[in-house]
């Protein structure tokens, strides 16, 4: 039987929100044992940071960002849905306001570093 | 008007619990027909051994849902012109639930689950007590006003994909019901309801994918529901004096 069309955003933000953090379960062990050659291989380390001046490699921390901005608005979005018992009026403007302030502090940032 | 020669292909699915398989019926095309008229046509014209459900056809009963072109929907009041996908349509039995023939579709888990969320009545009065006046304009009121609408179709149960992946899962639609009395200043069983739906197949399964919102012939939104749910159970089990 084929299954109900989902192409609404919620199931959208559901599914974005599963990928991203399934995506960074699997980084987080790289990551932290990346770090811990810190201690037990300094030599290896620094090759390794020769590696990350790689365009790829420049994408891929992109695509890391990406997931990392991805998965905590979208946490911070069903935080705000299942928690705050608020109209979905209000919650379009709360959300709207938070984009605004992310785009406006951040484009601050930028120019500041 | 349609000319006499229009035609429908119609491919219902025809079997039982054992199994079953799809049959294409050239149904006569109008204006002005629901799918539940096409259902109709069928069994009246073509093959009446079809076996579907439907009764009250004006969408207050719940009795006649069904997978339209892979959506669950009311077919009593779904106009074929709306739904008709180039002449086509594919009915088949509702989703998520076992099938007893053809189109019907054996509702007693949903039913079953409606039950096990704590979806009854629980007295506060007697019949010897004076009718208690309630405030029809609390916030509490208007939710669980919005929630009575509900017509147990189950439509938002067969759209939902939590329950296709958790049989245990209550579903919307219980979970609804279990909101509308929590907020019935009427009912008596707050702990009861709470810890009802706060188990293993209870509220927090819910991923809030909207499926059920989206799909809601009511236009209720049971997902909002399952959140209010959600956080009486966290208030409940903050708050909760530690006796033991």
């Amino acid at each position: 039987m084929k299954t109900p069309p989902r192409a609404h955003p919620l199931w959208l933000a559901f599914i974005l929100h599963r990928l991203s953090g399934l995506a960074l379960a699997l980084f987080l062990p790289l990551h932290f044992w990346t770090l811990s050659r810190a201690i037990t291989a300094p030599d290896s380390l620094d090759s390794f940071f020769a590696l990350t001046e790689l365009p790829m490699v420049k994408l891929a921390e992109f695509g890391l960002v990406f997931l990392l901005a991805v998965h905590l608005f979208g946490g911070l979005r069903l935080l705000a849905l299942e928690f705050l018992p608020w109209s979905n009026s209000q919650k379009t403007l709360a959300a709207a306001a938070v984009g605004v302030a992310v785009l406006v502090s951040g484009s601050f940032f930028l120019n500041a570093i | 008007m349609s000319k006499p020669e229009q035609t429908l292909d119609v491919t219902v699915w025809r079997g039982t619990a054992a199994g079953g398989e799809l049959e294409t019926h050239k149904v006569p095309a109008h204006d002005n027909q629901t799918v539940l008229d096409v259902v109709s046509w069928i069994q009246h014209h073509s093959d009446p051994t079809l076996t579907y459900r439907f009764a009250c056809r004006v969408g207050m009963c719940g009795s006649c849902a069904m997978m339209v072109n892979g959506i669950p929907r009311w077919t009593c009041r779904t106009h074929v012109g709306k739904v008709v996908d180039e002449g086509k349509l594919t009915i088949e039995p509702l989703r998520n639930l076992p099938v007893i023939k053809d189109l019907a579709a054996d509702m007693d888990a949903f039913f079953d689950k409606w039950v096990a969320a704590e979806g009854l009545h629980h007295p506060t009065q007697s019949r010897q007590d004076p009718i208690e006046p309630i405030d029809a304009t609390t916030p509490a009121r208007k939710q669980a006003n919005a929630g009575i609408e509900c017509i147990n179709c189950a439509v938002c149960y067969a759209a939902c994909d939590t329950v296709a992946g958790n049989p245990e899962y209550l579903g919307p639609a219980a979970l609804q019901r279990a909101w509308t009395l929590l907020n019935d200043t009427r009912d008596g069983a707050r702990a009861t309801i709470l810890d009802a739906v706060s188990g293993a197949g209870g509220c927090h399964n819910c991923h809030s994918m909207g499926s059920c919102t989206q799909y809601c012939p009511n236009e209720l939104d049971p997902m909002s529901a399952i959140a209010g749910v959600k956080r009486e159970t966290v208030r409940h089990a903050l708050l909760r004096r530690k006796d033991a």
